[in-house]
């Protein structure tokens, strides 16, 4: 009953989704204007016609950055999610397949990792690591391990019986083969259905490292920093400076989550709630 | 049947290797990352031998499992050491800031709470009508707004363009002096004081950032309740109590919303988390004296002993709060307890 309106929804936000890959692929290339380049007369313009999106205190071009910081942000989250992804789903598989030592192990790693406050380790981790965009990913990564390790493991111990387990074991099939070969491919797909919603969770955890100043640093272009810069100007006024990174951030953030409740839904319609 | 004391024993010894893990982990975090606070402590004057004496001094120079000896050691008598940076010690300052930060958060999610559970079982109740549309915009879009970007937004519209709110300078006017602090949550304080005026200014001031954190606590908790609420309703024991003529009121408040809050009570353990990270976002934005802007100072002069102690606090808070929901859980279901 809900599935057609559900399903336009989802149209919208994969539409959405190549507008974002297109801009972050190809809007640096095509803007007119530097995103660093500074202009003192035309400091703190609200949008106008020469600046559509307005310039900062220093008479950067606000369009002009918040094109170029869609890459970074992007890579930033893709990088992490796919770190956590490879390096979670092995760990994971391999921990609820053979059990044992291993699973002792690699549960214990997550019940310590799981203690702590995931954003607040991952401030620990950057602060600590040093700041640079290179370090936000690793951070990002790691706090997302438990996500990946706990899903695969759970996945991975509902195989151990699977009848096409026990036949190819019965074939001859064991250790590392038996586990590349037809374990590890069936974990995965319910890994990819989440990775969607995840890298909207990356991207918002990554913004959030740089907005408190850990991680990218300034003048580069990133929307987390450039929200931090305006924050200070929007009691005076001049909202363009941090309401359009904000904007840009919460629009990506959003088609990422109506994209992965969609990839869910089809996935599994049974999970529809 | 178990007895309940046995289920709350084992829940609270259960507690212990995490809360030891986190220690251990919290200690090799600080220590064994790169980074060389001496280094940077020693200043301008960049000799060698004013690294070394800097070095001594933070006690560095000793190897690590006597340094993880003595942490533990100060850690038995409270003491979680001394800020390079102020000079002061760090449980101290922690505890002196910890109610802003609990202040906060609890009237952030008291608010979510409040709205939140209705929300999803009204939501549940009438599949299809506004309020579950409502309800399904409220959780997406909770779950998409940065929260520091939510709070910038809602000053911006109801401070600079309404003038309806006070301006983000934290917890009280910049004009006006605290109250004695007795207990160090301000509207309390203000109460005890009998300074009523105080007492409105402090909750006006509080009313952006906790509706910020009500914003992002919203969506998982009015999700989870449509969610849990919706499957407990289409059960054969609902259908049931509606054959035999129940009321409608009983059966959707007294006998479906217990059974379906179980699940929202594990939610609550996902939003402590989340919570406590994003308070730290809330409270640079709001310019709110807590716990947070403590530790953003502590990181950006690599500021170790704060840091640790900061980690460590909030992952204690953290356990804690798992482990009030464990035997809340434990409370509501008879079932668990047994398992």
């Amino acid at each position: 009953m809900n599935t057609l309106r559900e399903n336009k929804v989802t149209a919208a936000a994969f539409a959405l989704f190549v507008l974002i890959i297109l801009v972050a692929a190809l809007g640096p290339s095509l803007l007119p204007i530097s995103p660093l380049a500074t202009d003192a007369a035309s400091a703190l313009a609200p949008p106008s016609a020469a600046h559509w999106f307005g310039t900062d205190e220093v008479g950067r071009d606000v369009m002009a950055r918040v094109v170029t910081a869609a890459r970074l942000d992007l890579v930033i989250a893709l990088s992490a999610v796919a770190l956590s992804f490879v390096i979670g789903s092995i760990l994971g598989t391999a921990a609820g397949f053979s059990g044992g030592i291993v699973d002792q192990l690699v549960t214990r790693l997550v019940d310590t990792l799981m203690a702590f406050p995931l954003f607040l380790l991952a401030m620990a981790i950057v602060s600590v690591l040093g700041n640079n965009a290179t370090n936000i990913v690793y951070a990002t990564a790691v706090v997302n391990l438990p996500f990946y390790i706990r899903m695969s493991r759970a996945e991975a111990a509902k195989l151990r019986s699977a009848g096409f387990i026990e036949a190819a074991r019965v074939g001859g099939l064991s250790g590392a083969r038996l586990l590349a070969a037809h374990v590890y491919p069936n974990v995965l797909p319910p890994l990819i259905v989440q990775v969607s919603l995840n890298l909207g969770w990356a991207i918002l955890n990554a913004a959030g490292l740089s907005f408190l100043g850990l991680g990218v640093r300034p003048p580069t272009p990133e929307w987390g920093i450039m929200v931090s810069d305006g924050a200070a100007l929007i009691v005076s006024g001049a909202w363009w400076v941090s309401l359009f990174p904000g904007f840009a951030l919460m629009l990506t953030v959003l088609c990422f989550n109506l994209l992965g409740d969609g990839l869910r839904d089809l996935a599994d319609p049974k999970r529809r709630i | 049947m178990a007895h309940p004391g046995h289920y709350i024993r084992r829940r609270v010894l259960a507690a212990l290797p995490v809360l030891a893990g986190v220690v251990v982990a919290t200690f090799v975090l600080t220590h064994l990352l790169p980074g060389d606070p001496a280094a940077y402590y020693a200043g301008p004057v960049d000799s060698a031998q004013a690294v070394e004496d800097v070095r001594a001094r933070m006690g560095l120079d000793r190897p690590l499992p006597v340094q993880f000896l003595h942490y533990i050691a100060d850690l038995a008598h409270g003491d979680l050491g001394t800020s390079l940076s102020t000079g002061q010690p760090v449980a101290a300052e922690l505890a002196r800031r910890l109610p802003a930060s609990i202040e906060l958060m609890l009237a952030g999610l008291s608010l979510s709470l409040v709205v939140g559970i209705p929300l999803g079982v009204v939501a549940a109740t009438r599949p299809g009508s506004w309020v579950d549309h409502l309800c399904r915009i409220v959780s997406t879009a909770g779950v998409s707004l940065p929260s520091f970007f939510t709070g910038l937004l809602l000053i911006y519209v109801f401070y600079f363009v309404a003038g309806l709110a006070p301006a983000p300078v934290g917890r009280l006017p910049s004009f006006m002096r605290p109250p004695p602090a007795e207990t160090g949550f301000l509207l309390l304080d203000c109460a005890l004081a009998g300074q009523w005026q105080k007492l409105g200014a402090a909750a006006a001031q509080m009313v952006l950032p906790a509706l910020t954190i009500a914003v992002f606590t919203l969506a998982p908790l009015a999700r989870m309740t449509r969610a849990s609420m919706l499957g407990v309703l289409s059960s054969e024991y609902i259908r049931q109590g509606r054959a035999n003529g129940i009321p409608r009121r009983v059966l959707l408040y007294r006998t479906a919303l217990r059974n379906a809050l179980l699940p929202v009570v594990t939610t609550l353990g996902m939003i402590g988390s989340s919570l406590l990270g994003a308070n730290v976002l809330v409270e640079k934005v709001f310019a709110w004296p807590g716990l947070g802007s403590y530790a953003l100072d502590a990181m950006s002069s690599l500021d170790y002993a704060p840091l640790q102690g900061f980690v460590l606090l909030m992952s204690v808070l953290y356990v804690l709060i798992n482990l009030g929901l464990d035997l809340l859980y434990g409370l509501i279901d008879k079932r668990v307890r047994l398992g």
